[in-house]
């Protein structure tokens, strides 16, 4: 176990816990486009991805990170792209809503 | 630009990155900001991707520009599928993200064996299983929502106790593996045994049950991406991934609760149980009506409170339903949605179908506000929901669904139900609702029927 790796382990703690109180305020009316927008936020595996098939280490490293890269920016795209299509569905009553 | 002066500037546009992603979910909170959210979402996205180019271990940009070229490409026809069709893409993009981590994982353990310490190949070993079988189980997800696969769940006996033995295999090569990472022979278990039990943990799942798994599947391909994080010595994934888990966490608490299901059924994904409870009969009989005699009781409402279900997104009504709304709107009735956690096949289903049909989203209301109305409420009307209107779920404890939380239809003056016939819903029991004195049931494809109501209510405005 190194310092990294800890420090690390931190991260993942108090990113949850900030994940937990960010989402658990989203309201159940936009539950399908936050699904969508944490599944682009998720595809930010590509990163990983991108380095090894830049790296050129071994042949199948490459090909398995290409065919990653395809995945995560395809969910990338399609994410952002559905979740702003959704979003502008929403409009709220044109009698200004009232209730302020 | 120095190599580490580099690095840094990676480090910090990733920093830049991720409080764009926390920030983008929070926008998320309210319909006001929300696409503002999205747009924090996209050029973290892209200030993290640019930097990644950066990276001084990158020899060659070729296949990275082919891979990102191909993947957009597919990318935006999935961007653009029909509101309906929402269900089954994002079981897709659940498979795909999954996809990506497992290949990624796969590719660092072949590059790196055997000299993998035990913390990292732990990391790998989650970053694999989670990965390899929320592919297969999200692909089968999405069979079964786009109905290529059959869709009636398949229970067999000591189903849990063979998922349960699978899934200890599984762990048990990973253990393998993280005390011996030099042991490429047996690494492809890793992969293959945490597939099979993907396939199989969905089998059992009918289209109920499906808001509670895509949100746990959610969750996985969350954790997934978050030990790859640890893998690859990355915050930016570990923080990412723990949003996402958590996220789909928080889904799937919520919907297992929408439904009555306690907390380890949903972390065991041990679904599709309800149903082998017998039926019971309910006594009775069953006034129908004409949507005529419909039209008539309606036009001497005050309020009125649509409950929508899955039947409603099956017949392609939501259009037509807009349609009714408008009409009663007219008339100076005052119209609501109540819609239930777990109406339709993903969590917020009937919210994104109504908003595409132009019903404005404050007339969009939660279960617990619903229920606090249903007593003033002149007439209810459900429109392809079943289980979650059934008084049985509050009184009687035989009843498999005892205890799930419901619309509580039954306290509005007058109840109407557009179905097609008597047939029992999802989990297999009749529904009291039916039987009460003050509902009428109106018989028929839901899409047809709200047709006509419509043309009754204007064809009466015009007289």
């Amino acid at each position: 176990m190194t310092s990294e790796m800890l420090s690390n382990l931190y991260v993942l703690v108090l990113a949850a816990f900030l994940g937990f109180e960010v989402i658990k305020r989203v309201s159940p009316l936009l539950h399908t486009p936050l699904m969508s927008l944490t599944n682009a936020l998720d595809a930010i595996a590509v990163v990983g991805a991108i380095v090894i098939v830049g790296e050129r280490k071994s042949t199948l490293a490459t090909v398995l990170g290409t065919l990653a890269v395809i995945a995560a920016t395809s969910n990338v795209v399609g994410g952002f792209l559905i979740t702003d299509r959704m979003l502008r569905m929403f409009k709220a009553s044109p009698r200004g809503g009232g209730s302020k | 630009m120095s190599g580490s002066l580099q690095d840094l500037v990676i480090e910090l546009a990733y920093i830049v990155a991720v409080t764009l992603f926390v920030l983008s979910l929070k926008w998320l909170s309210s319909p006001a900001t929300a696409r503002r959210g999205v747009q924090a979402g996209e050029v973290g996205m892209l200030i993290a991707i640019l930097a990644t180019l950066l990276n001084r271990g990158i020899v060659s940009y070729e296949w990275i520009l082919i891979g990102l070229v191909v993947g957009a490409l597919i990318g935006i026809p999935l961007g653009l599928v029909q509101m309906t069709a929402v269900p089954q893409r994002t079981a897709l993009s659940h498979a795909f993200g999954a996809f990506a981590t497992a290949l990624v994982g796969t590719a660092e353990f072949y590059l790196r064996t055997p000299n993998i310490s035990p913390f990292v190949m732990s990391a790998l070993s989650i970053e694999i299983i989670l990965g390899a079988l929320t592919f297969t189980a999200s692909l089968m997800a999405a069979g079964k929502l786009q109905e290529v696969l059959p869709q009636r769940p398949i229970t067999y006996k000591g189903q849990n106790f063979v998922n349960l033995g699978i899934l200890v295999l599984a762990i048990l090569v990973a253990i393998y593996l993280v005390n011996n990472p030099g042991a490429t022979g047996l690494f492809p278990l890793l992969i293959v045994i945490p597939m099979v039990f993907g396939v199989l943990l969905i089998v059992p799942i009918g289209g109920a049950d499906m808001p509670t798994v895509i949100s746990l599947l959610n969750s996985y391909a969350g954790l997934s991406a978050a030990a790859m994080g640890f893998v690859l010595k990355s915050k930016l994934l570990i923080v990412a991934g723990a949003l996402d888990g958590s996220s789909g966490f928080i889904l799937s608490v919520i919907m297992s609760r929408a439904m009555n299901r306690s907390f380890t059924n949903v972390l065991f994904g041990a679904f599709g149980q309800v149903q082998e409870t017998a039926t019971h009969a309910v006594a009775g009989t069953v006034r129908s009506a004409t949507p005529e005699e419909a039209a008539a009781i309606l036009e001497a409402a005050n309020s009125v409170m649509i409950v929508p279900g899955y039947g409603m997104a099956v017949a392609q009504a939501q259009h037509k339903v807009r349609e009714f709304y408008d009409a009663l709107t007219k008339r100076g009735i005052d119209v609501k949605f109540a819609i239930h956690p777990v109406a339709g096949r993903m969590p917020g289903h009937m919210n994104v179908l109504l908003a595409e049909a132009d019903v404005p989203y404050d007339r969009l209301i939660e279960m617990d506000d619903a229920n606090s109305d249903f007593p003033q409420v002149d007439v209810a009307l459900v429109i392809g929901a079943n289980d979650v209107t059934n008084p049985a779920a509050r009184h009687d404890k035989n009843s498999p669904i005892y205890g799930m939380p419901i619309l509580e239809v039954d306290k509005a003056r007058t109840v109407m139900v557009i179905k097609r016939g008597m047939s029992p819903g999802f989990a297999g029991i009749e529904n009291e609702l039916y039987y009460l004195d003050k509902t009428l049931m109106i018989f028929g494809d839901a899409k047809s029927v709200v047709g006509s109501l419509v043309r009754e209510l204007t064809g009466g405005h015009e007289h």
